[in-house]
Protein backbone atom coordinates (compact mmCIF):
# COMPACT_ATOMS: atom_id res chain seq x y z
CA UNK A 1 0.00 0.00 0.00
CA UNK A 2 2.71 2.50 0.88
CA UNK A 3 4.43 1.94 -2.52
CA UNK A 4 0.87 2.17 -4.32
CA UNK A 5 1.32 2.73 -8.01
CA UNK A 6 -1.08 5.46 -8.98
CA UNK A 7 -3.22 6.83 -7.04
CA UNK A 8 -7.21 5.65 -7.09
CA UNK A 9 -10.14 8.30 -8.03
CA UNK A 10 -11.34 8.46 -4.07
CA UNK A 11 -15.10 8.18 -5.55
CA UNK A 12 -14.28 4.64 -7.35
CA UNK A 13 -11.77 3.72 -4.04
CA UNK A 14 -14.86 3.77 -1.90
CA UNK A 15 -17.41 2.18 -4.58
CA UNK A 16 -14.51 -0.54 -5.00
CA UNK A 17 -14.62 -1.20 -1.38
CA UNK A 18 -18.14 -0.92 -0.74
CA UNK A 19 -18.69 -3.52 -3.34
CA UNK A 20 -16.17 -5.97 -1.94
CA UNK A 21 -17.62 -5.69 0.91
CA UNK A 22 -20.94 -5.99 0.55
CA UNK A 23 -20.28 -9.09 -1.26
CA UNK A 24 -18.41 -10.60 1.60
CA UNK A 25 -21.70 -9.40 3.69
CA UNK A 26 -19.61 -6.99 6.39
CA UNK A 27 -21.71 -4.11 5.22
CA UNK A 28 -24.62 -3.37 3.75
CA UNK A 29 -26.98 -0.75 2.12
CA UNK A 30 -29.01 -0.29 4.60
CA UNK A 31 -26.51 -0.29 7.29
CA UNK A 32 -25.11 2.84 5.25
CA UNK A 33 -28.47 4.86 4.53
CA UNK A 34 -29.15 4.80 8.23
CA UNK A 35 -25.57 6.15 9.13
CA UNK A 36 -25.75 8.45 6.37
CA UNK A 37 -29.33 10.03 7.40
CA UNK A 38 -28.42 10.04 11.19
CA UNK A 39 -25.38 12.24 10.44
CA UNK A 40 -27.69 14.35 7.63
CA UNK A 41 -30.39 15.03 9.50
CA UNK A 42 -30.13 14.33 13.46
CA UNK A 43 -26.96 14.96 14.70
CA UNK A 44 -25.37 18.12 14.11
CA UNK A 45 -24.80 21.74 15.56
CA UNK A 46 -28.27 22.30 15.85
CA UNK A 47 -28.05 19.62 19.10
CA UNK A 48 -25.33 21.94 20.59
CA UNK A 49 -27.19 25.02 19.83
CA UNK A 50 -29.96 23.90 21.91
CA UNK A 51 -27.64 23.30 24.77
CA UNK A 52 -25.93 26.73 24.10
CA UNK A 53 -29.69 28.36 24.32
CA UNK A 54 -30.51 26.80 27.57
CA UNK A 55 -27.72 27.72 29.09
CA UNK A 56 -27.75 30.90 28.25
CA UNK A 57 -31.58 30.93 29.89
CA UNK A 58 -31.24 28.85 32.52
CA UNK A 59 -28.19 29.78 35.00
CA UNK A 60 -28.56 26.35 36.60
CA UNK A 61 -28.24 24.48 33.92
CA UNK A 62 -25.33 26.95 32.60
CA UNK A 63 -23.52 25.98 36.07
CA UNK A 64 -24.21 22.01 35.43
CA UNK A 65 -22.83 22.22 31.79
CA UNK A 66 -19.59 23.91 33.12
CA UNK A 67 -19.05 21.70 35.91
CA UNK A 68 -20.01 18.59 34.34
CA UNK A 69 -20.40 18.93 30.58
CA UNK A 70 -21.08 15.40 29.93
CA UNK A 71 -23.51 14.72 32.14
CA UNK A 72 -25.48 18.29 31.62
CA UNK A 73 -25.39 17.82 27.63
CA UNK A 74 -26.89 14.16 28.26
CA UNK A 75 -29.67 15.66 30.22
CA UNK A 76 -31.12 16.92 26.46
CA UNK A 77 -30.75 13.91 24.87
CA UNK A 78 -27.12 14.31 23.26
CA UNK A 79 -24.31 11.66 24.15
CA UNK A 80 -22.71 8.90 21.81
CA UNK A 81 -19.02 8.03 19.74
CA UNK A 82 -16.95 10.83 20.23
CA UNK A 83 -18.69 12.70 23.30
CA UNK A 84 -17.54 10.53 25.66
CA UNK A 85 -16.10 12.94 28.12
CA UNK A 86 -17.16 16.51 27.34
CA UNK A 87 -15.75 19.81 28.19
CA UNK A 88 -17.33 23.34 27.77
CA UNK A 89 -15.25 26.48 27.55
CA UNK A 90 -17.00 29.41 28.52
CA UNK A 91 -16.19 32.31 25.90
CA UNK A 92 -16.12 35.65 27.88
CA UNK A 93 -15.92 39.28 26.98
CA UNK A 94 -11.29 38.49 28.44
CA UNK A 95 -10.89 35.48 27.13
CA UNK A 96 -11.49 33.71 23.64
CA UNK A 97 -11.65 30.06 23.42
CA UNK A 98 -11.17 28.14 20.33
CA UNK A 99 -10.78 24.27 19.72
CA UNK A 100 -8.68 22.18 16.99
CA UNK A 101 -7.20 18.56 16.34
CA UNK A 102 -4.01 19.57 15.00
CA UNK A 103 -3.36 15.44 14.57
CA UNK A 104 -6.55 14.11 13.45
CA UNK A 105 -9.83 16.04 13.17
CA UNK A 106 -11.75 15.23 16.36
CA UNK A 107 -15.10 16.53 17.05
CA UNK A 108 -17.75 16.59 19.53
CA UNK A 109 -20.06 14.36 17.48
CA UNK A 110 -23.03 14.33 19.47
CA UNK A 111 -23.20 18.16 19.99
CA UNK A 112 -21.35 19.09 16.43
CA UNK A 113 -22.35 16.08 14.49
CA UNK A 114 -19.72 15.71 12.01
CA UNK A 115 -16.80 18.38 11.44
CA UNK A 116 -16.97 20.82 8.46
CA UNK A 117 -14.51 20.86 5.74
CA UNK A 118 -12.07 23.63 7.14
CA UNK A 119 -11.87 22.24 10.63
CA UNK A 120 -10.09 18.92 8.51
CA UNK A 121 -7.78 21.12 6.41
CA UNK A 122 -4.38 21.64 7.52
CA UNK A 123 -3.87 25.16 7.19
CA UNK A 124 -6.48 25.67 9.67
CA UNK A 125 -4.78 22.50 11.61
CA UNK A 126 -1.47 23.83 11.41
CA UNK A 127 -1.70 27.58 11.82
CA UNK A 128 -4.37 28.46 14.36
CA UNK A 129 -1.87 27.06 17.24
CA UNK A 130 0.73 28.81 16.17
CA UNK A 131 -0.87 32.34 15.02
CA UNK A 132 -4.89 31.75 16.30
CA UNK A 133 -5.47 35.49 16.43
CA UNK A 134 -4.25 35.90 12.57
CA UNK A 135 -6.58 32.87 11.28
CA UNK A 136 -9.45 33.57 13.33
CA UNK A 137 -9.23 37.45 11.57
CA UNK A 138 -8.81 35.15 8.37
CA UNK A 139 -12.59 33.94 9.01
CA UNK A 140 -13.65 37.20 9.46
CA UNK A 141 -13.57 37.48 13.09
CA UNK A 142 -10.98 40.72 14.60
CA UNK A 143 -10.29 39.99 18.79
CA UNK A 144 -9.78 43.32 20.49
CA UNK A 145 -6.10 43.11 21.61
CA UNK A 146 -7.12 42.89 25.08
CA UNK A 147 -8.85 39.87 24.56
CA UNK A 148 -6.99 36.67 25.53
CA UNK A 149 -6.93 33.35 23.39
CA UNK A 150 -6.99 29.97 24.16
CA UNK A 151 -6.70 27.13 21.88
CA UNK A 152 -7.66 23.69 22.90
CA UNK A 153 -5.70 21.02 20.55
CA UNK A 154 -7.98 18.28 21.22
CA UNK A 155 -5.27 15.28 21.79
CA UNK A 156 -6.99 12.79 23.82
CA UNK A 157 -10.53 11.15 23.93
CA UNK A 158 -11.97 14.59 25.97
CA UNK A 159 -13.70 16.79 23.53
CA UNK A 160 -14.16 20.68 23.52
CA UNK A 161 -17.07 22.64 22.72
CA UNK A 162 -17.38 26.45 23.49
CA UNK A 163 -19.98 28.21 24.92
CA UNK A 164 -19.97 31.43 22.98
CA UNK A 165 -21.21 34.95 24.73
CA UNK A 166 -24.68 35.74 24.40
CA UNK A 167 -25.30 38.48 21.77
CA UNK A 168 -26.56 42.00 23.51
CA UNK A 169 -30.04 42.89 22.65
CA UNK A 170 -31.16 39.51 22.21
CA UNK A 171 -32.98 39.76 25.96
CA UNK A 172 -37.00 39.15 24.80
CA UNK A 173 -35.75 36.18 22.55
CA UNK A 174 -37.14 32.88 23.59
CA UNK A 175 -34.80 29.32 24.38
CA UNK A 176 -35.85 28.60 20.54
CA UNK A 177 -35.29 31.48 18.94
CA UNK A 178 -31.71 32.29 20.85
CA UNK A 179 -30.68 28.05 19.25
CA UNK A 180 -31.89 29.86 16.16
CA UNK A 181 -28.83 32.33 16.77
CA UNK A 182 -26.20 29.93 17.60
CA UNK A 183 -23.82 28.61 14.56
CA UNK A 184 -21.21 26.00 13.95
CA UNK A 185 -18.19 27.62 13.72
CA UNK A 186 -19.51 29.83 17.48
CA UNK A 187 -19.14 26.64 18.96
CA UNK A 188 -15.64 25.73 17.64
CA UNK A 189 -14.57 29.41 18.57
CA UNK A 190 -13.99 30.73 14.83
CA UNK A 191 -16.75 32.94 15.57
CA UNK A 192 -19.21 34.89 17.87
CA UNK A 193 -22.69 34.52 17.84
CA UNK A 194 -24.30 37.79 15.96
CA UNK A 195 -28.16 39.06 15.07
CA UNK A 196 -29.08 38.24 11.41
CA UNK B 1 5.20 8.30 14.04
CA UNK B 2 6.20 11.98 12.40
CA UNK B 3 3.96 12.08 9.46
CA UNK B 4 2.01 13.77 7.38
CA UNK B 5 -0.91 14.06 9.74
CA UNK B 6 1.01 15.64 12.40
CA UNK B 7 0.46 19.33 11.20
CA UNK B 8 0.72 21.42 14.53
CA UNK B 9 2.88 24.28 13.58
CA UNK B 10 3.36 23.34 10.08
CA UNK B 11 3.95 26.44 7.88
CA UNK B 12 3.28 26.33 3.91
CA UNK B 13 -0.67 25.54 3.79
CA UNK B 14 -1.90 28.92 3.08
CA UNK B 15 -5.21 30.78 3.71
CA UNK B 16 -8.00 28.94 5.78
CA UNK B 17 -11.05 27.04 4.15
CA UNK B 18 -13.77 29.78 3.92
CA UNK B 19 -16.49 29.37 7.17
CA UNK B 20 -19.72 27.61 5.35
CA UNK B 21 -23.02 25.73 6.55
CA UNK B 22 -22.39 22.74 4.12
CA UNK B 23 -24.02 19.81 4.86
CA UNK B 24 -21.47 16.71 5.88
CA UNK B 25 -21.33 14.81 2.42
CA UNK B 26 -20.60 17.26 -0.44
CA UNK B 27 -21.19 13.60 -2.85
CA UNK B 28 -22.80 10.55 -1.74
CA UNK B 29 -19.27 8.78 -1.94
CA UNK B 30 -18.58 10.97 0.38
CA UNK B 31 -21.31 9.36 2.30
CA UNK B 32 -20.71 5.89 1.71
CA UNK B 33 -16.72 6.65 3.26
CA UNK B 34 -17.98 7.77 6.10
CA UNK B 35 -19.61 4.71 6.94
CA UNK B 36 -16.53 2.43 5.62
CA UNK B 37 -14.46 3.96 8.28
CA UNK B 38 -17.05 4.20 10.59
CA UNK B 39 -17.31 0.41 10.68
CA UNK B 40 -14.08 -0.43 9.81
CA UNK B 41 -12.36 -1.27 13.32
CA UNK B 42 -15.61 -3.36 14.15
CA UNK B 43 -14.76 -5.54 10.80
CA UNK B 44 -10.97 -5.49 10.82
CA UNK B 45 -11.01 -6.51 14.47
CA UNK B 46 -9.43 -3.92 15.66
CA UNK B 47 -10.12 -0.40 17.30
CA UNK B 48 -10.25 3.51 16.65
CA UNK B 49 -6.62 4.38 17.50
CA UNK B 50 -5.27 1.77 15.25
CA UNK B 51 -8.16 3.29 12.54
CA UNK B 52 -6.04 6.69 13.59
CA UNK B 53 -2.95 5.22 13.01
CA UNK B 54 -3.57 3.43 9.37
CA UNK B 55 -4.54 7.20 8.26
CA UNK B 56 -1.26 8.67 9.95
CA UNK B 57 0.20 6.14 7.56
CA UNK B 58 -1.61 6.84 3.98
CA UNK B 59 1.06 8.38 1.84
CA UNK B 60 1.55 12.29 1.96
CA UNK B 61 0.33 12.86 -1.73
CA UNK B 62 -2.52 10.64 -0.85
CA UNK B 63 -2.82 12.23 2.73
CA UNK B 64 -3.45 15.63 1.05
CA UNK B 65 -5.70 14.80 -1.43
CA UNK B 66 -8.84 15.10 0.95
CA UNK B 67 -10.28 14.19 4.30
CA UNK B 68 -12.77 11.56 2.65
CA UNK B 69 -9.90 9.94 0.48
CA UNK B 70 -7.06 9.73 3.74
CA UNK B 71 -10.06 8.27 5.76
CA UNK B 72 -10.99 6.17 2.72
CA UNK B 73 -7.38 4.64 2.56
CA UNK B 74 -6.84 4.61 6.22
CA UNK B 75 -10.28 1.99 6.42
CA UNK B 76 -8.58 0.29 3.27
CA UNK B 77 -4.87 -0.20 5.35
CA UNK B 78 -6.44 -1.16 8.51
CA UNK B 79 -8.72 -4.66 6.70
CA UNK B 80 -5.32 -5.12 4.42
CA UNK B 81 -3.93 -5.62 7.93
CA UNK B 82 -6.54 -7.67 8.88
CA UNK B 83 -6.73 -10.10 6.25
CA UNK B 84 -10.28 -8.54 4.72
CA UNK B 85 -9.28 -7.22 1.54
CA UNK B 86 -6.05 -6.37 -0.25
CA UNK B 87 -4.84 -3.47 -2.33
CA UNK B 88 -4.82 -5.61 -5.67
CA UNK B 89 -8.63 -6.59 -5.01
CA UNK B 90 -9.46 -3.26 -4.54
CA UNK B 91 -7.51 -2.34 -7.62
CA UNK B 92 -9.04 -4.52 -9.67
CA UNK B 93 -12.84 -4.19 -8.45
CA UNK B 94 -11.97 -0.75 -9.08
CA UNK B 95 -11.02 -1.32 -12.88
CA UNK B 96 -13.83 -3.85 -13.10
CA UNK B 97 -16.60 -1.01 -12.01
CA UNK B 98 -14.85 1.54 -14.90
CA UNK B 99 -15.83 -1.50 -17.74
CA UNK B 100 -12.31 -3.36 -17.95
CA UNK B 101 -12.83 -6.98 -17.94
CA UNK B 102 -9.68 -7.31 -15.44
CA UNK B 103 -9.07 -10.80 -13.47
CA UNK B 104 -9.82 -10.35 -9.85
CA UNK B 105 -7.42 -11.98 -7.23
CA UNK B 106 -8.73 -14.12 -4.56
CA UNK B 107 -9.31 -12.74 -1.38
CA UNK B 108 -6.55 -12.47 1.62
CA UNK B 109 -7.09 -14.97 5.04
CA UNK B 110 -8.21 -12.84 7.40
CA UNK B 111 -5.71 -12.47 10.74
CA UNK B 112 -7.45 -10.22 13.13
CA UNK B 113 -5.81 -9.05 15.76
CA UNK B 114 -8.39 -9.20 18.41
CA UNK B 115 -7.15 -7.35 21.32
CA UNK B 116 -9.04 -7.75 24.66
CA UNK B 117 -11.19 -4.77 25.31
CA UNK B 118 -11.46 -3.45 28.86
CA UNK B 119 -15.21 -2.47 28.11
CA UNK B 120 -17.12 0.55 25.60
CA UNK B 121 -15.34 3.25 24.84
CA UNK B 122 -11.73 4.16 26.21
CA UNK B 123 -12.00 5.59 29.45
CA UNK B 124 -10.74 3.40 32.41
CA UNK B 125 -10.49 4.11 35.91
CA UNK B 126 -7.29 3.69 37.58
CA UNK B 127 -5.86 2.79 40.67
CA UNK B 128 -2.44 4.06 40.60
CA UNK B 129 -2.42 7.68 41.84
CA UNK B 130 -1.48 10.53 39.10
CA UNK B 131 2.19 11.46 39.01
CA UNK B 132 0.84 15.23 38.90
CA UNK B 133 -1.06 17.83 40.20
CA UNK B 134 -2.59 20.51 39.01
CA UNK B 135 -0.40 23.63 39.30
CA UNK B 136 2.81 21.16 38.42
CA UNK B 137 5.32 22.52 36.24
CA UNK B 138 5.80 19.36 33.55
CA UNK B 139 8.52 19.36 30.80
CA UNK B 140 7.14 17.22 28.05
CA UNK B 141 10.04 14.45 27.64
CA UNK B 142 12.08 14.21 23.87
CA UNK B 143 10.22 10.94 23.09
CA UNK B 144 10.12 10.25 18.95
CA UNK B 145 8.06 7.53 18.77
CA UNK B 146 7.97 5.43 15.27
CA UNK B 147 4.33 4.29 16.14
CA UNK B 148 1.30 5.84 17.47
CA UNK B 149 1.10 8.45 19.62
CA UNK B 150 -0.73 11.34 20.74
CA UNK B 151 1.93 13.61 21.23
CA UNK B 152 2.66 16.02 18.47
CA UNK B 153 5.57 17.29 17.45
CA UNK B 154 5.57 20.46 18.45
CA UNK B 155 5.01 20.47 22.00
CA UNK B 156 7.77 17.85 22.63
CA UNK B 157 10.88 19.17 25.07
CA UNK B 158 8.56 22.38 26.41
CA UNK B 159 7.57 22.87 29.47
CA UNK B 160 3.88 23.79 30.57
CA UNK B 161 1.78 23.30 33.77
CA UNK B 162 -0.91 20.93 34.47
CA UNK B 163 -4.38 22.64 34.48
CA UNK B 164 -6.71 20.06 34.92
CA UNK B 165 -6.73 16.25 35.37
CA UNK B 166 -8.97 14.30 33.06
CA UNK B 167 -9.96 10.71 33.14
CA UNK B 168 -8.15 8.22 32.88
CA UNK B 169 -8.20 6.53 29.27
CA UNK B 170 -7.03 3.70 27.17
CA UNK B 171 -3.01 4.37 26.12
CA UNK B 172 -3.61 5.36 22.19
CA UNK B 173 0.39 4.51 22.08
CA UNK B 174 -0.11 0.40 23.23
CA UNK B 175 -3.87 0.15 21.65
CA UNK B 176 -3.26 1.03 18.09
CA UNK B 177 -0.65 -1.65 17.88
CA UNK B 178 -3.03 -4.04 19.66
CA UNK B 179 -0.10 -4.13 22.81
CA UNK B 180 -2.93 -3.96 25.29
CA UNK B 181 -4.97 -0.93 26.66
CA UNK B 182 -2.72 0.12 29.10
CA UNK B 183 -4.40 2.60 30.97
CA UNK B 184 -2.84 6.38 31.90
CA UNK B 185 -3.66 9.40 33.64
CA UNK B 186 -4.11 12.60 31.49
CA UNK B 187 -3.57 15.99 32.24
CA UNK B 188 -4.65 19.61 30.44
CA UNK B 189 -1.16 21.30 30.09
CA UNK B 190 -0.79 25.14 29.07
CA UNK B 191 1.93 26.11 27.22
CA UNK B 192 2.74 30.15 27.03
CA UNK B 193 3.08 30.65 23.54
CA UNK B 194 6.69 32.23 23.69
CA UNK B 195 7.51 28.65 24.49
CA UNK B 196 6.22 27.01 21.94
CA UNK B 197 7.46 29.48 19.04
CA UNK B 198 9.77 31.48 20.67
CA UNK B 199 9.52 35.19 21.63
CA UNK B 200 8.31 36.70 18.59
CA UNK B 201 5.24 34.41 18.72
CA UNK B 202 1.71 35.78 18.98
CA UNK B 203 0.37 36.08 22.92
CA UNK B 204 -1.94 33.04 23.25
CA UNK B 205 -2.07 30.12 26.02
CA UNK B 206 -2.17 26.56 24.05
CA UNK B 207 -3.86 23.35 26.06
CA UNK B 208 -3.31 20.60 25.25
CA UNK B 209 -4.40 16.95 26.76
CA UNK B 210 -1.24 14.36 27.41
CA UNK B 211 -0.86 11.15 28.67
CA UNK B 212 1.06 10.31 31.93
CA UNK B 213 4.21 8.69 29.92
CA UNK B 214 4.68 11.75 27.82
CA UNK B 215 5.61 14.08 30.72
CA UNK B 216 8.16 14.53 33.27
CA UNK B 217 8.64 17.07 36.20
CA UNK B 218 10.33 20.93 35.12
CA UNK B 219 13.77 20.75 36.04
Amino acid sequence: MTSAPEPLDPALRVEALASLLTERGLIDQTTVETFVKTYEHSVGPMNGAKVVAKAWTDPEYRARLLADGTAAIAELGFKGPQGEHMVVLENTPALHHVVVCTLCSCYPWPVLGLPPSWYKDPAYRSRVVREPRKVLREFGLDLDDGVEIQVHDSSSEVRYMVLPERPVGTERYSEAELADLVTRDAMVGVAQVALP
Amino acid sequence: MDGIHDVGGMQGFGHVQPLTAAPPFAAPWEGKAFVIGALAARIAGTNLHAFRHAIERVPPREYLVGYWNRWTIGAQIMMEDSGIVTDEEVRARAARLSGRDVPEPPPPTPRKPEMPSGGAGNLRPLETPPAFAVGDRVRVADLDPTGHTKLPRYVRRRTGTVTALQPSQVFPDTAAHFAGENPQHCYTVDFDSRELWGPDAEPFRLSIDLFEPYLEPAP
